[in-house]
C-alpha cells in the first residue's frame, strides 16, 4: 500500500501574458500577427530591438515537488492563483509542463467540473453515455454500471427528459454519479462539490470516501472547505503563488494555511483600534482593544495547553446600557464551535458610560492542540446588537497530550479536557 | 497499472497512437452527440440531409445544363452535377465542422484529457453520415434515369477515401489555426463558398481548356470530383491522369501536414482556447 503512485519533480508551468490594449479580445488575430511582424521588420532595420514590454511571464507554478503513495487522500489547498487547478491539470494530462516531469502509475481521471461533456439537449440516458465515453469509460463499462449510476444520481423518472429541463441539482447529481463511477486508480477531483445541497455533498464526500479507503485508490482533492479536507483526507499539499510550501499531515497543512491566510496582525495575541470612531461598534460602544493573556498577564499567542488563557476585552460605553451581555465564541480550524461563553450573570442589570476591561479566562488543560479563532459579539438580547459577531483573533494550543495516552500524538476531538480515570482491582482471582 | 506514464516538457506521449485507440469508442459518441443534436426540435430531422443536396442540384442542372448549355459527358446532367455534388458537400460540411469543432468543445478541452485529434475527426466522421444519406439522392436519380453504373463503380471507396483525406487534411489545418486565430472563422465560408465556383462541381472538368488543367488540379477537390464522376457515371469519362495524381499529392501533403501541425499545436491548445 505504500508505493508511490505519482512522483512530481521540479514542476513548473509558464504563461506569457501579454498585456494588450483595451478592448481587444484575449485571443490572438491573425491581423496583430501580420501587423506586428511587419512592424517588427522595419523596426529591425530603422532602429535597435526595442524591450519588450508587451509580454511578461508568469509562472502559475514553479519548482514543485512531492510523492504521493498509493491509497492516499491528498488536500491541495492554497489561495485562489495558488497553482491548485494548474497542478491537476498537468496531473491530468489537459496541459503540458514547462519544465519538470511527473511519473504517474495507473490511469487518471479528472474531475474539474462537473457535467464537462453535458449536451443541453440530450438526454438524462444519453447524456450518461456520451459523458463517460468523454472520461475515458467503455460503453460496455458504462451499461454494466448504468443502474448504479442511475440510483446514485436519483434521477430514475427523468432519464429521456433533456438535461436542460433538470434542476440544476439533479444535473449535479447526475454529473457527479457518473464521474464518481469511474474505476481509475487515480482520481483527481477540484472544488466541485460546491454546487448541490449539503445532503448531497454529503452523499459525494462519502462516495469518495469509499472510493479511497474501501477501495485503496489514490484521490487527489482540491477544496477550500477546510473542514471538508480534514475529514476526507489524510495529507496535504499546500500551494501558494506557485510554490509548495509544505507538504504532510493534514491538520498541520490546514493550520498553517490558515495561519498564513489570515494575515498578520491576528497572529500576534493582540488587536487594537487606535481610531475610535471605525472600531468595531456603534453610537452606544466600541471596542479598544482584545488581548490574549498567560497567568502573569503578558500578551501571548502560542500557549501550552497546560496554560491557562484570559481573554482581555477593552471597550467603551458611551451612554447607559441596560442589559448588555458580551459573548465570546471558540472555533477551531475546522469552523466547529468549540464552545461559547458570556458574561451575562455575571454583570450589573445597568452599565454605566465608561472604559471597561471584561477578562474571560480559559482553563488550562482544556483545548486541544491546534489553531482557535476567537469571536467576540456583544448585545442586549431581544433589543439590539451592540458589537456584530466577528473572528477577532485566533491563537494556538500547542502539545495537547493529556488525554491520558502513553503516546503523544493528538487526539481527536474538539476539545481535550483532562479528565480523571480511576480503575480499581476489585477482586483478584 | 503497470505502465507507467511520464508527463514532460516537450515529450510528444509515445502512447499518443494507443490513447487514440483507447478512446476509440468517443469518435462514435462525438458524432452521435453531434447528429442527435442537430435534428433535435427539428420537425422534417434528417430529410434536411437530403433537401439541401438535392435542391442545389435541381438549381445547377437549370443553370449549367438548361441555360449555359454545358456538354453532359454522355449522362444525364442531374447525374453529372450530383456525382460532384456529393463530393463537394462532404468536404465543405466537413470543413465548416472542423474548423470550429475545437472552439465548439472548447470546454471539454479545457476540462479532460483525450486525444484532440478525435474532436475534428468525429466532426468529418458527423459529415460522412451526411454523405451517406445524400447518397440515397443518387440511387434515386440513377433509378429515375434508368442509368446502370459500370464496373468502375466498385472504386468508388476509393476515392471516398481520398475525398475523407482531404476533408481532414485541410479540417486538421483550419480547426489548429482556428484556436489560435479567430480569423479563420470567418475565412473558412469564404473558402466553401469560393471552393465552390472553382470546383468541377456544376459542370465537368473537361470544358478547361487542356493546357491550364494541371494548374486546375492544384484544387485538391478536382481530382476527388473527377474520381467521383469516372466512377459513377463511366462511359467516355477518361481521368486526366497527370492532374489526378497532382492533386492525390496534394492531398497526402495536406493531410501528413494537417496531422503534423495539429499535433504540434495540441498541446497548447488548452492554455489558449
Amino acid at each position: 500500500m505504500s508505493d508511490t503512485i505519482i512522483r512530481v519533480e521540479n514542476l513548473g508551468k509558464k504563461y506569457i501574458i501579454s498585456h494588450q490594449q483595451e478592448g481587444r479580445s484575449n485571443y490572438t488575430a491573425l491581423r496583430d500577427v501580420i501587423a506586428n511582424g511587419a512592424k517588427s521588420l522595419i523596426k529591425r532595420f530603422t532602429q535597435p530591438p526595442p524591450e519588450k514590454l508587451d509580454k511578461e511571464e508568469f509562472w502559475a507554478l514553479k519548482d514543485v515537488s512531492f510523492e504521493i503513495k498509493q491509497g492516499d487522500v491528498v488536500g491541495i489547498i492554497g489561495r485562489n492563483g495558488a497553482g491548485k487547478s494548474t497542478l491537476l491539470k498537468i496531473l491530468s494530462r489537459i496541459t503540458e509542463p514547462t519544465t519538470g516531469r511527473i511519473s504517474i502509475k495507473g490511469r487518471v481521471a479528472s474531475l474539474l467540473e462537473v457535467g464537462t461533456g453535458f449536451h443541453p439537449e440530450l438526454t438524462g440516458r444519453e447524456n450518461i453515455y456520451l459523458n463517460g465515453a468523454i472520461l475515458g469509460m467503455s460503453r460496455v463499462e458504462i451499461k454494466k454500471k448504468f443502474d448504479e449510476i442511475v440510483a446514485f444520481a436519483e434521477v430514475e423518472k427523468f432519464l429521456d427528459t433533456p438535461v436542460k429541463r433538470y434542476s440544476s441539482g439533479m444535473y449535479v447529481r447526475l454529473a457527479f454519479a457518473v464521474a464518481a463511477h469511474l474505476e481509475p486508480e487515480i482520481l483527481v477531483v477540484d472544488e466541485v462539490l460546491a454546487v448541490g445541497d449539503a445532503a448531497f455533498q454529503k452523499k459525494c464526500l462519502g462516495k469518495m470516501g469509499d472510493v479511497a479507503t474501501k477501495e485503496g485508490r489514490t484521490v487527489l482533492f482540491v477544496s477550500h472547505n477546510m473542514g471538508t479536507i480534514k475529514s476526507l483526507c489524510n495529507s496535504g499539499v499546500l500551494l501558494n503563488k506557485g510554490n509548495l510550501v509544505k507538504h504532510g499531515i493534514t491538520s498541520e497543512i490546514v493550520d498553517s494555511y490558515l495561519l498564513s491566510d489570515m494575515g498578520k496582525n491576528r497572529e500576534q495575541g493582540e488587536i487594537y483600534w487606535l481610531d475610535s470612531k471605525t472600531a468595531p461598534g456603534g453610537k452606544e460602544m466600541r471596542l479598544i482593544s482584545i488581548r490574549l493573556l498567560n497567568h502573569r498577564y503578558e500578551v501571548q499567542y502560542n500557549f501550552d495547553s497546560e496554560q491557562l488563557i484570559h481573554i482581555e476585552i477593552s471597550y467603551k460605553l458611551f451612554e447607559v446600557v441596560r442589559g448588555m451581555r458580551m459573548i465570546l465564541q471558540v472555533i477551531n480550524s475546522e469552523g466547529v464551535l468549540a464552545f461559547a461563553s458570556t458574561d451575562h450573570a455575571f454583570r450589573e442589570e445597568e452599565s454605566k458610560p465608561g472604559e471597561y476591561h471584561t477578562i474571560c479566562t480559559i482553563p488550562p488543560y482544556l483545548l486541544n492542540s491546534g489553531l482557535y479563532f476567537i469571536k467576540i459579539h456583544s448585545g442586549c438580547p431581544g433589543v439590539k446588537v451592540l458589537i456584530q459577531g466577528q473572528e477577532f483573533l485566533n491563537f494556538f494550543i500547542e502539545k495537547s497530550i493529556h488525554h491520558g495516552s502513553l503516546f503523544s500524538e493528538k487526539w481527536p476531538g474538539v476539545v481535550a479536557p483532562k479528565l480523571n480515570w480511576n480503575t480499581k482491582l476489585i477482586t483478584k482471582i | 497499472m503497470s505502465q507507467e506514464l511520464i508527463i514532460e516538457a516537450g515529450r510528444t506521449e509515445r502512447q499518443y497512437w494507443k490513447d487514440i485507440w483507447r478512446y476509440r469508442e468517443l469518435f462514435y459518441f462525438l458524432a452521435w452527440r453531434d447528429i442527435l443534436v442537430r435534428y433535435k426540435q427539428t420537425i422534417i430531422g434528417i430529410a434536411w440531409a437530403l433537401l439541401r443536396p438535392f435542391l442545389t442540384t435541381v438549381v445547377f442542372t437549370l443553370v449549367f445544363s438548361k441555360l449555359a448549355k454545358l456538354p453532359s459527358e454522355g449522362a444525364p446532367y442531374p447525374i453529372l452535377v450530383f456525382a460532384g455534388m456529393l463530393p463537394w458537400q462532404f468536404f465543405a460540411n466537413a470543413l465548416a465542422e472542423c474548423s470550429n469543432s475545437l472552439i465548439t468543445n472548447a470546454n471539454l478541452i479545457s476540462k479532460v484529457y483525450f486525444p484532440r485529434l478525435i474532436v475534428p475527426i468525429s466532426a468529418v466522421i458527423v459529415s460522412f453520415v451526411d454523405f451517406l444519406i445524400s447518397g440515397m439522392i443518387l440511387l434515386g436519380l440513377m433509378a429515375w434515369y434508368d442509368f446502370v453504373p459500370s464496373w468502375r463503380i466498385i472504386t468508388l471507396p476509393l476515392f471516398i477515401a481520398i475525398a475523407f483525406l482531404a476533408s481532414m487534411g485541410v479540417g486538421l489545418w483550419l480547426s489548429a489555426l482556428n484556436v489560435q486565430y479567430r480569423d479563420f472563422r470567418y475565412i473558412v465560408p469564404f473558402i466553401i463558398q469560393f471552393g465552390l465556383y472553382i470546383s468541377p462541381v456544376g459542370f465537368s472538368s473537361n470544358i478547361v481548356p487542356e493546357q491550364w488543367r494541371w494548374l486546375y488540379s492544384l484544387n485538391p477537390m478536382v481530382g476527388v470530383i473527377d474520381g467521383f464522376r469516372w466512377a459513377i457515371i463511366g462511359g467516355d469519362i477518361q481521368i486526366y491522369w497527370l492532374g489526378f495524381s497532382l492533386s492525390l499529392g496534394l492531398v497526402v501533403f495536406l493531410f501528413t501536414t494537417g496531422v503534423w501541425y495539429f499535433r504540434r499545436m495540441e498541446r497548447t491548445f488548452a492554455d489558449v482556447i
